[in-house]
């Protein structure tokens, strides 16, 4: 009995030496593939998916607008119908054109008929809200557009 | 007693607690990358100045109802098979002056890749999503035709091509090199989307 207990031995403590370099590890790979958002989102924001897709190269050449119903907290004020996200604000499609100008006049003159219009639109808004948006760019001719949307098979959509 | 321990070591048990700290950190305030998506031109406001006539069996019409049904060329179709359609439209040479086509070479259909138009109208109370699908079958269609050609010309695929002129980080030689490629093979298969006003109806 005592010689038993006495050849047990006790079960060595794992080492945790190791630990802080695999979270860096993971605060790295996270760093290193997400972008800072921006702003929040004040609308529902779930893009369609397509896979016939070109990249976005360079942020700089983006003017993003989002549409979507507003965001749960927002619904109460706003209600569900479809709305315009400009920056940080809820906006109407008379607003989308003086926006895209004010951001093209931030932009250096090399790239400014280089900006692409990236549209997130929310899988569930109807076009009518995205051709009333389009038809606002014709007017003030920023004709480059993006439909974007997630990686994937268009027909799961 | 004699002090040689040297310096005391640190302590680094906090060090995996900092670093989870940092980690959520970053995971609340960035988002995955998401921006890739389908390139589009608007039309310019302005309209053409003299009317161009196209005739009928060169256009392929799909529609597009508040219910996402698709009626091409006025015939019900389910969407996976509108890639198919949209090929056959595009490819189908009538007139026999494109060489390279497969097409039937049916007469009531288009007459060759440069002069076939597709039509896109829908409702505006089709579903965003529903839309997109058909938009990236339409330009499915597209790049699987110029993708076939080359193959066929270069040995490689068309949209591989065309993402690496486009990349910035591609060495301008490589560039120059691609670009008539990527011109000859966009030339093949022009893109002629025509999006109609949607309708309220």
């Amino acid at each position: 009995m005592k010689n038993s207990r006495e050849t047990r031995k006790e079960i060595p403590a794992i080492s945790t030496a190791s630990l802080p370099d695999i979270v860096f590890m993971i605060l790295f790979f996270f760093m290193t593939v997400t972008t800072i958002k921006t702003n929040p989102l004040l609308v529902d924001n779930n893009l369609p998916k397509a896979d016939q897709v070109k990249n976005l190269e360079k942020k700089d050449r983006v003017i993003e607008i989002f549409v979507g119903k507003p965001s749960q907290e927002l619904a109460k004020t706003f209600g569900n119908e479809p709305k315009i996200q400009l920056d940080n604000r809820l906006a109407n499609v008379n607003e989308v054109g003086p926006y895209v100008l004010a951001e093209l006049a931030k932009k250096p003159d090399a790239i400014r008929n280089l900006v692409t219009v990236s549209l997130k639109v929310d899988k569930d808004v109807n076009v009518g809200i995205v051709s009333d948006i389009k038809q606002e760019l014709r007017k003030i001719n920023t004709l480059k557009v993006n439909y974007t949307t997630y990686q994937g098979n268009s027909l799961e959509n | 007693m004699p002090r040689r321990k040297g310096a005391p070591e640190v302590n680094a048990g906090s060090m995996a607690d900092i670093a989870f700290l940092l980690l959520i950190f970053f995971l609340v305030t960035t988002t995955i990358e998401t921006d890739a998506g389908l390139d589009r031109m608007l039309p310019p406001i302005e309209p053409p100045e003299e009317d161009v006539i196209i005739k009928q069996k060169n256009i392929f019409t799909v529609n597009i109802n508040k219910n996402g049904q698709l009626l091409v060329e006025d015939n019900l179709m389910k969407l996976e098979d509108l890639r198919e359609a949209a090929i056959g439209f595009l490819e189908n040479n009538a007139d026999g002056t494109c060489t390279f086509c497969k097409g039937k070479k049916n007469p009531a259909s288009s007459d060759n890749p440069s002069k076939a138009i597709i039509s896109l109208k829908n409702d505006r109370e089709t579903k965003y999503s529903t839309y997109i699908t058909v938009q990236n079958e339409l330009v499915g269609a597209y790049n699987d035709l110029r993708n076939r050609e080359a193959q066929r010309l270069y040995g490689r695929d068309f949209t591989k091509m065309e993402a690496e002129y486009l990349n910035p980080e591609t060495p301008s030689s490589v560039r120059d090199d691609l670009k008539d490629k990527v011109k000859r093979v966009q030339d093949m298969f022009p893109q002629k989307l025509s999006e109609a006003e949607t309708s309220t109806n």
